[in-house]
């Protein structure tokens, strides 16, 4: 057995079965542990809600195995035999195991709202000096990334290179693409122009709400450089389906860089974006 | 009577409960409105059941231990059918309809239900002939 | 006609049918609860197959990445509806307007609902909502494309003006008003028109989990219509309660719709778990496992169902994350309780797995996974990585349509012979179950996956290289397999027509007091009621040697104690008389007896003036 995994027994073994219900993967750490098809997270914050999806989804797979369990048992174990008429016993209750199964329930949920509110605590916290801050406004159909650089200067960036892995007859730079940089914090801001959208993206494990009259602050803490494909997943009207975006990160000297090349080059954006709200 | 007044309080009270949590907590209006509602709900009704439970003698269907013959005898009156509620619907549908496209046609919608109106008025009253 | 409805006390002779009038205008004016209930029943299983062809339609598109089956407009529009007419007019009419309207009078023992008027009222409502929703398709603008849950301010008449969400609004209305008649009538009808020894604690599961749907209904749906109001009120007289511009809350919507939204979930869930408590209980010969527990678990759910409405809410970042985070999970608490009841219902029983009980263990094996992915949906932090994506759409498919389709056909089998006096091919059910179970997984499945690897809803299109391709073909072909499963049950149902199986009161060897009449129920539904000693008084009648074990038998139990204690005390004998006379009347004296129509067969009053 390897050093690594045998720690992982050991801290197991330590913490009981409490952890078999919820917190395995919890405890597991890294990037071993499984999520089932779901993103390990690419960033701080998706990282830790990756952790606490694959604890739950092992925790409901062993609650959901043995309740199925069960039902097999009963159903296989007490069907009814050819020529048998006979009348089972007439129970009805039995107040102890009754008890039982609606303490168990409650223990378990408890102990799952503990760590779903250290998870939200982490998620949700905004350092008080981000490295960036990044004004993000959704409109119908699209995004707009706006950078407040050291000059106090207001970038804003809409279209993109190479947003989308290439695909086959797609030309994938006409969709929107926000950068940040890696293993820094940066600060979202985001709003919308006109109706409901929602701001996701698939590797960071995170969506939010661009909503008209409410602005929603949250941070991203990238841990991986690469392009990451995102859309709107909340419904906002006939062309919701093509509101994507995508996220690139770069090591944070490269990104300085693309501060800078943006200044000189790319602020020539038009300004008569669909702003007012309605 | 005693048992449904009490299902209502219980539902009530549990609304009341919360309405006063989540007022403290999260001070949002509209949820803890709309909880009040639920509240009031829930109080009006089981009070009012509890409130009769104590002045009636216990029904046959309160009864654990009732005879058939307790409750023998006339239920109500039981229209067995009636054209007022067909006619009521449509012209809810039609003052509806109104709302879309024009809402000067809701007045045929009107007329007919309060034709509607009467005629189940007067049915009722006469004990109900189709 | 009035009839003057008297309630036999012992065995009378049926009187001879009354003439009154048949087919078109019989189906147009009778406020009798079982033609109600048969024409809600057909009525929502045709919007069913409607829906459903939706869903066949929008499978079909997501088949393949940028699929131009329908376009995007069309698609927008298939989504709305589909939900709409799924959750407004079939799932939730299916139950409190088709079933509960059919049995819960023969399960209290009542001859009719409470306002048989106001129950017709219901269904006209319930109809021409329904028609006026699907009409939306053949105007101009096209039919409602925001979605069911009409979010502001997409819905206001700048995002999407037209005819078509204006009859939307106006459907729901309509459907809304008819679904709050329908409660009070439940309401009305359980508390005031049981049968003498029926107490509450002795009414069935399904009973009991028909009125905490009605007193859901009562709670939630004026919310809806006011909201409506407020919309139409937005689009049309300028007002601007959802609009930033005039100083409006967009977000109050979402905390409106969504206090209605969260109990008509369980307005459609709860009646298919009395129906499946029922059907698992007859088809295992036992009593309902913790029955009073069942019973205040239902109570629990329907209470806790209506505190968590901002569940739905947790990525606008504007509310209260921790109160409906815990207050979602604790739901999980009482449905546990439910799911370890029906395992014990079943445990040590002596089960036969005819259709309606496959569907029902169907119900419970689907359920469970809904139910488990809804826990993780109720944790915030998960909930910001899956909502909004097929994560989402697979798990409340899997718990609806496991409640619904699995519990109503469970249901529906279940109670065809009552409705109709005729059983139902078993062989084509069972097929009709397997393709569905099969099916199910199939089709819901991969959508959890897609979700997983970040497949967001309601997207008419897709990218071919985000690698979401093979996954939806999957699903689709489960969903085509489900649509074949339906189309067996319709075959079975067209085969019960054309070639009938009688029945007979009782084939089931069921529990409750609608299998003490006949098949279907004569006008007024009883001539012979047995004696109520439990919540099985059918059972008891027929099998007296097996009542049900008591760990704790209650101090004055069995049917020697109370033959004694009537017996001596024929005072207690009250009159069952109208309204007036006996329920509501102040008498400290006690009450007044002579009971009436002892033992006089012709007693049917037939009231006509």
């Amino acid at each position: 057995m390897p050093p690594r995994r045998r720690a992982h027994a050991k801290a197991f073994g330590r913490r009981g079965p409490i952890l078999v219900l919820v917190g395995l993967a919890l405890a597991a750490g890294g990037c071993t542990y499984p999520t089932f098809g779901a993103s390990h997270g690419a960033d701080v914050q998706g990282q830790e809600i990756g952790k606490l999806y694959s604890g739950m989804f092992m925790a409901g797979l062993v609650v959901a195995a043995i309740v199925w369990g069960l039902i097999a048992w009963s159903v296989f174990r007490y069907r009814r035999k050819k020529h048998d008429n006979s009348i089972p016993r007439q129970f009805q209750e039995h107040i102890p195991l009754e008890i039982t199964y609606t303490i168990l329930p409650l223990v378990i949920v408890i102990i799952i709202f503990a760590f779903t509110v250290i998870t939200e605590n982490e998620v949700d916290a905004v350092s008080k000096r981000p490295a960036q801050t990044v004004d993000v406004t959704g409109y119908q159909w699209g995004w707009i990334f706006s950078y407040q650089n050291a000059n106090g200067l207001t970038l804003r960036t809409q279209g993109a290179v190479r947003s989308f892995p290439a695909a086959k007859g797609y030309t994938a730079d006409v969709y929107p693409q926000l950068v940040l940089p890696e293993g820094r914090p940066t600060k979202i801001v985001l709003r919308s122009a006109d109706v409901v959208h929602e701001f996701y993206v698939h590797a960071f494990n995170f969506g939010r709400f661009a909503q008209p009259g409410v602005t929603n602050v949250f941070e991203f803490t990238p841990v991986q450089t690469g392009v990451f494909p995102a859309q709107c997943s909340e419904y906002c009207g006939l062309y919701h389906s093509e509101m994507l975006f995508s996220v690139r990160v770069v090591a944070y000297p490269r990104y300085e860089s693309w501060l800078r090349y943006q200044e000189h080059h790319l602020n020539q954006i038009p300004k008569h974006y669909p702003l007012t709200q309605r | 009577m005693k048992a449904e007044g009490t299902v209502l309080l219980v539902i009530g009270a549990f609304f009341g409960v919360v309405a006063i949590v989540y007022w403290f907590w999260s001070g949002e209006t509209s949820g803890t409105a709309m909880l009040t509602g639920a509240f009031l709900l829930g109080l009006l009704p089981g009070s009012y059941y509890l409130w009769w439970s104590r002045r009636m003698r216990p029904r046959p269907e309160d009864d654990p231990h009732a005879e058939r013959e307790e409750g023998a005898g006339v239920v109500g009156a039981f229209p067995s059918s009636s054209i007022w509620p067909f006619v009521l619907g449509l012209s809810a549908a039609s003052v509806g309809l109104a709302l879309v496209f024009g809402s000067w046609t809701a007045i045929v919608g009107f007329v007919v239900a309060a034709a509607a109106v009467i005629g189940v008025i007067r049915e009722s009253r006469r004990g109900g002939v189709v | 006609m009035t009839t003057l409805v008297t309630r036999p006390e012992a065995v009378v002779e049926p009187p001879e049918e009354a003439h009154g009038p048949s087919g078109l205008v019989k189906w147009i004016t009778s406020t009798d609860h079982k033609v109600i209930g048969r024409s809600y029943t057909i009525t929502a299983f045709l919007f069913f197959l409607v829906a459903g062809s939706m869903a066949i339609i929008i499978r079909t598109q997501l088949a393949s990445p940028d699929n131009t089956i329908v376009s995007q407009h069309v698609y927008n529009e298939l989504f709305t509806m589909h939900g709409s007419v799924m959750l407004y007019l079939f799932a939730g009419p299916f139950a409190f307007g088709g079933l509960a309207n059919f049995i819960v009078p023969l399960q209290i023992g009542a001859p009719d609902m409470a306002f048989p008027r106001l129950n017709a009222l219901s269904y006209w409502l319930y109809l021409s909502g329904g028609i006026i929703m699907l009409l939306g398709f053949v105007t101009t603008s096209g039919a409602a494309d925001f979605g069911w849950v009409a979010y502001a301010p997409l819905s206001n008449s700048i995002n999407t003006p037209g005819a078509g969400p204006d009859m939307w609004i106006v459907a729901l209305v309509l459907t809304g008003f008819s679904a709050i008649f329908t409660g009070v009538n439940i309401c009305a009808t359980v508390f005031y028109l049981r049968a003498p020894g029926l107490t509450m604690f002795r009414m069935s599961i399904f009973t009991w989990n028909m009125l905490v749907t009605a007193i859901l209904i009562l709670i939630a749906f004026p919310v809806l219509t006011a909201a409506l109001v407020m919309l139409w009120c937005d689009r049309h007289i300028g007002s601007h309660i959802f609009t930033v511009a005039g100083g409006g809350v967009p977000v109050l919507w979402q905390n409106l719709f969504w206090f209605f939204g969260h109990p008509e979930v369980y307005i459609l869930a709860l009646p298919y778990f009395g129906a499946v408590t029922d059907v698992l209980a007859v088809f295992s010969r036992k009593p309902v496992f913790g029955y009073k527990g069942m019973i205040f678990a239902t109570i629990a759910i329907a209470a806790l169902s209506t505190s968590v409405w901002a569940h739905h809410m947790f990525t606008t970042g504007t509310v209260l994350l921790p109160f409906f985070s815990i207050m979602s999970y604790l739901i999980a608490v009482p449905t546990g309780i439910k799911f370890f009841n029906w395992i014990g219902t079943m445990w040590r029983g002596s089960i036969t797995f005819n259709t309606p009980m496959l569907f029902a263990v169907g119900f419970l094996v689907v359920f469970l996974f809904g139910g488990v992915t809804g826990i993780f949906l109720a944790s915030p932090p998960v909930d910001f990585a899956m909502h909004d994506t097929y994560f989402v759409v697979a798990h409340f498919h899997e718990v609806l349509f496991g409640t619904v389709v699995f519990g109503g056909f469970s249901a529906l089998t279940y109670w065809y012979p009552k409705y109709t006096g005729r059983m139902l091919n078993d062989f084509l059910g069972k097929i009709s179950f397997w393709l569905m179970f099969i099916g199910f997984w199939v089709t819901f499945v991969p959508q959890y996956l897609l979700g997983e690897a970040g497949m967001p809803r309601r997207i008419a299109e897709y990218l071919p290289n985000m690698g979401w391709t093979t996954l939806n073909r999957v699903s689709t072909a489960g969903a085509y397999m489900l649509f074949l499963s339906v189309a067996v049950m319709l075959v079975n149902f067209v085969e019960a027509w054309r070639r009938p199986i009688p029945a007979g009161d009782n084939p089931w060897d069921a529990h409750t007091l609608e299998w003490a009449t006949s098949s279907p129920p004569p006008h007024h539904n009883f001539y012979w009621i047995p004696p109520i000693r439990s919540e099985r008084p059918v059972w008891d009648h027929y099998h007296p040697e097996h009542p049900v074990e008591r760990e704790h038998p209650p101090r004055t139990g069995g049917d020697e104690v109370a033959a004694a204690r009537s017996t001596a005390r024929p005072d207690s004998r009250a009159q069952f008389g109208s309204a007036a006379t006996a329920r509501g009347s102040v008498n400290p004296e006690g009450p007044s007896h002579e009971p009436r129509a002892a033992g006089d067969p012709g007693d049917d009053h037939e009231g006509q003036s």
